[in-house]
């Protein structure tokens, strides 16, 4: 490491919390954390996710009927973008530990231009959607056999918004990293909000990794 | 000059909302949900009122709808879910693991925010036109009744995200913050309650989260989830609803377990009587609380095989349940007991919770439930639990650390009258309501057949005596803050690490670094140290 000190760009030194007696200690706990609340998470979406399967064993067919409205490319786009920016999301963090700032920033702005990316698809999506009134419940107005349609739509909307919800709280926090990682409060001895933002960033593109396949594959 | 503590260290209203001391925080949380109690027992005593003739006699049906839903969803929500956990457990978890503050202070702080405005989404309610459909909002009622249900379970929901916030900084704490030599088994047993309370807080919070805002969905959009025109099954909402709020009962009870084990050996200065068994029954009964929903839908339609599994299922609770009571009886075995107001609650819990655990036996039963189900036995037996387990402790153990948190102690004599008559009233209230329930009484009607009038009578009444015991409860600890007598730093000669420091502690807690050589309860190991 001594060679690269040279190079190290400047730092705010970070100050362990009064109550913790090593910056080791409050990091460990810190992460701890964000699992146990990453774990609460799973199960928040999980309550979505078995209302999912019951009405699938109850209209099988309602739902291969449905997802054809829903165009597997859009998805598999949005698909790419987040799992590449989670991919973006490790270097930031990566380069962080490595002291290399400038870098760092870089990689966060493209996780937040991805993120964007995502969330400007999702938009055309939905527009479609409501366009060809394939909504929840009183307001569907779009073709279809199946008495039911309305039901997956009530249910694409409530998973695939309350993804969205948390994309855009992850670019909110993606932003804020940006700003502390410029006033320099980033380095090898302190990088715990980057590394709790990116398991957060991570948990949102493993959960729309479900979600690709369960609406718009279930065919 | 007065000695420096937590409570005079820093002064002015700005020190207190923006304090990130864990003892502040506690402080401020206990206001608020003694606040929320009385909210509650208000309403309890106004709809037993309606309850002493038949017909209508103070209020109409629907007010009575509205009275019975607020007074159990302010108890459950705003009360007993927080209870403590938030208060208690705020201001000892750390005090007692040796450490300086939870885990994460601020999200602590934010957490009693939360609560905060949770609480003015519940209140809210109250005036905009007071929900009806009882606190378990069960569809299709609740998506089709004309009042505030929305407010009242936009309220639950974010009071949930305090609770789950709190759960977090529990198991963040306990993992990461103990004092040097405390190892796992060396920790107290409240701290074992609040870790498992703490799991089910974090593991099924979310839940209802979830299942709120898709009743949310239902009333604002009809997204037809629950609702059975539009292709939807109301019964759905039964078990997403009790895939919380069953292990929710065992976030109510465990944290009183926790603090029956301190109150049992401090005051019969002994070592616990299997110390492991409780622990782990603490973590098996937090594991078993999340098999046992189904056991509310017996008439609901379910299937007879999954019926019979989840009766089955529901009577494994009773076992590490039993392996609490037997340990805790063992343990005053020989003990030198010494009657104090705290102790007093810690016997009460044991008899009612035993009536309460055993009436759940008979729910749980397949054949048994069928003609109970929806009767005042339910009522009576969960209030055993609730009322008679978790406040009873809860009481306890804000006698027991009274001393502690605020450096003066109260009227033992007064707290004695309070005590008896809180389990004389108690019992007036709810075991007629057994007896109510077996003959057919069902409950949440607020009419009856006139048979049932000397029973329902004689239960109201009981509600004056337990509002009594409760008020002058009340005036004797408001008392002891303004003039009581300045309390030592160990009043009960306990031997866990809140006893070790000054009444009350300064704002670190421990003026020296802690470190800890002995078990929490081994008096004979600090008889030898000469301590």
């Amino acid at each position: 490491m001594a060679s690269s000190v040279s190079k190290t760009e400047p730092h705010i030194e970070h100050h362990v919390a009064h109550h913790f007696d090593t910056s080791e200690q409050e990091f460990n706990a810190a992460k701890l954390g964000m699992w146990v609340f990453l774990v609460q998470e799973v199960l928040f979406f999980g309550g979505l996710f078995v209302a999912y399967a019951f009405f699938k064993s109850l209209y099988p067919e309602m739902f291969i009927e449905a997802h054809k409205q829903l165009s597997w490319k859009m998805g598999a786009l949005n698909t790419c973008f987040l799992i590449f920016s989670s991919f973006t999301m490790v270097m930031g963090v990566r380069e962080a530990q490595l002291n290399r700032r400038r870098s760092s920033i870089r990689y966060l702005m493209a996780t937040f231009c991805l993120a964007t990316a995502f969330m400007v698809v999702k938009y055309f999506e939905y527009s479609a959607k409501i366009h060809h009134g394939y909504l929840p419940a009183e307001w569907f107005f779009g073709e279809g056999t199946n008495q039911t349609l309305p039901i997956f739509f009530g249910l694409y909307f409530a998973l695939t918004g309350l993804h969205g919800l948390h994309v855009l709280v992850g670019m909110g926090l993606i932003a804020w990293l940006i700003y502390r990682s410029m006033k320099g409060e980033f380095y090898e001895e302190f990088y715990t909000p980057l590394e709790m933002v990116g398991l957060y960033w991570h948990l949102v593109d493993l959960i729309w990794i479900f979600l690709f396949p369960l609406l718009y594959l279930v065919g | 000059m007065t000695e420096l503590n937590y409570l005079n260290a820093k002064k002015g209203l700005m020190s207190w909302l923006f304090t990130l001391d864990h003892k502040r925080i506690g402080v401020m949380y206990l206001i608020f949900i003694c606040i929320a109690f009385s909210l509650g027992g208000l309403f309890a005593v106004l709809l037993r009122l309606e309850l002493i003739a038949p017909g209508q006699t103070f209020f109409t049906a629907k007010q009575y709808n509205q009275l019975f839903t607020l007074h159990g969803a302010v108890m459950t929500f705003l009360f007993i879910i927080p209870s403590i956990p938030a208060s208690l457990g705020n201001f000892f978890l750390p005090v007692m693991l040796g450490a300086k503050d939870v885990a994460f202070p601020k999200l602590n702080l934010a957490s009693l925010y939360i609560y905060v405005l949770g609480a003015c989404f519940c209140l809210y309610s109250m005036i905009a036109g007071a929900a009806d459909t009882g606190w378990t909002f069960y569809t299709p009622y609740s998506s089709t009744t004309d009042t505030s249900v929305i407010s009242m379970t936009m309220g639950a929901f974010i009071l949930g995200f305090s609770s789950i916030l709190t759960g977090v900084n529990f198991i963040a704490t306990v993992h990461m913050m103990r004092a040097k030599g405390m190892g796992w088994f060396r920790m107290p047993l409240f701290i074992w309650s609040l870790y498992a309370t703490a799991i089910i807080q974090v593991l099924a919070t979310p839940v209802l989260g979830i299942t709120l805002l898709l009743l949310f969905l239902e009333k604002v959009i009809k997204i037809g989830i629950f609702d059975p025109v539009l292709g939807g099954d109301p019964v759905l909402f039964q078990h997403f609803f009790w895939f919380y709020s069953h292990p929710a009962v065992y976030i109510m009870i465990l944290p009183a377990m926790g603090i029956m084990s301190e109150l049992v050996t401090t005051f019969c200065k002994k070592n616990i009587f299997g110390y492991k068994p409780i622990a782990f029954s603490s973590i098996a009964i937090a594991i078993i609380s999340f098999l046992v929903w189904g056991h509310h839908m017996f008439v609901s339609g379910q299937s007879d095989y999954a019926a019979s599994i989840f009766s089955f299922l529901t009577f494994l609770v009773a076992i590490p349940s039993g392996v609490k009571v037997f340990n805790w009886l063992s343990t005053m075995y020989k003990g030198s007991i010494d009657l104090k107001s705290p102790f007093l609650y810690f016997l009460s819990f044991m008899f009612l919770f035993c009536i309460g655990g055993f009436t759940g036996i008979y729910l749980a039963t397949l054949s048994v439930d069928v003609h109970l189900h929806d009767t005042y036995f339910v009522v009576a037996h969960f209030h055993y639990v609730m009322m008679g387990g978790t406040v009873m402790a809860f009481f306890g153990g804000l006698h027991y650390w009274w001393p502690k948190m605020f450096g003066r102690m109260y009227n033992e004599a007064a707290a004695r009258i309070a005590c008896l008559l809180v389990f004389v009233g108690f019992n007036m209230v709810f075991f007629t309501q057994f007896i109510l329930g077996a003959k057919g009484m069902p409950r949440r009607y607020y009419d009856y057949l006139d048979q049932f009038q000397p029973l329902h009578a004689f239960s109201t009444v009981g509600t004056w005596v337990l509002g009594a015991g409760f008020m002058v409860m009340g005036v004797y600890l408001i008392k002891s803050l303004i003039n009581g007598e300045k309390a030592s730093a160990n009043p009960w000669g306990g031997i866990t690490l809140e006893w070790q420091t000054s009444s009350p502690p300064i704002t670190e807690n421990f003026a020296h670094h802690v470190e800890v050589t002995h078990d929490p309860y081994d008096y004979e190991a600090v008889q030898r140290k000469g301590v």
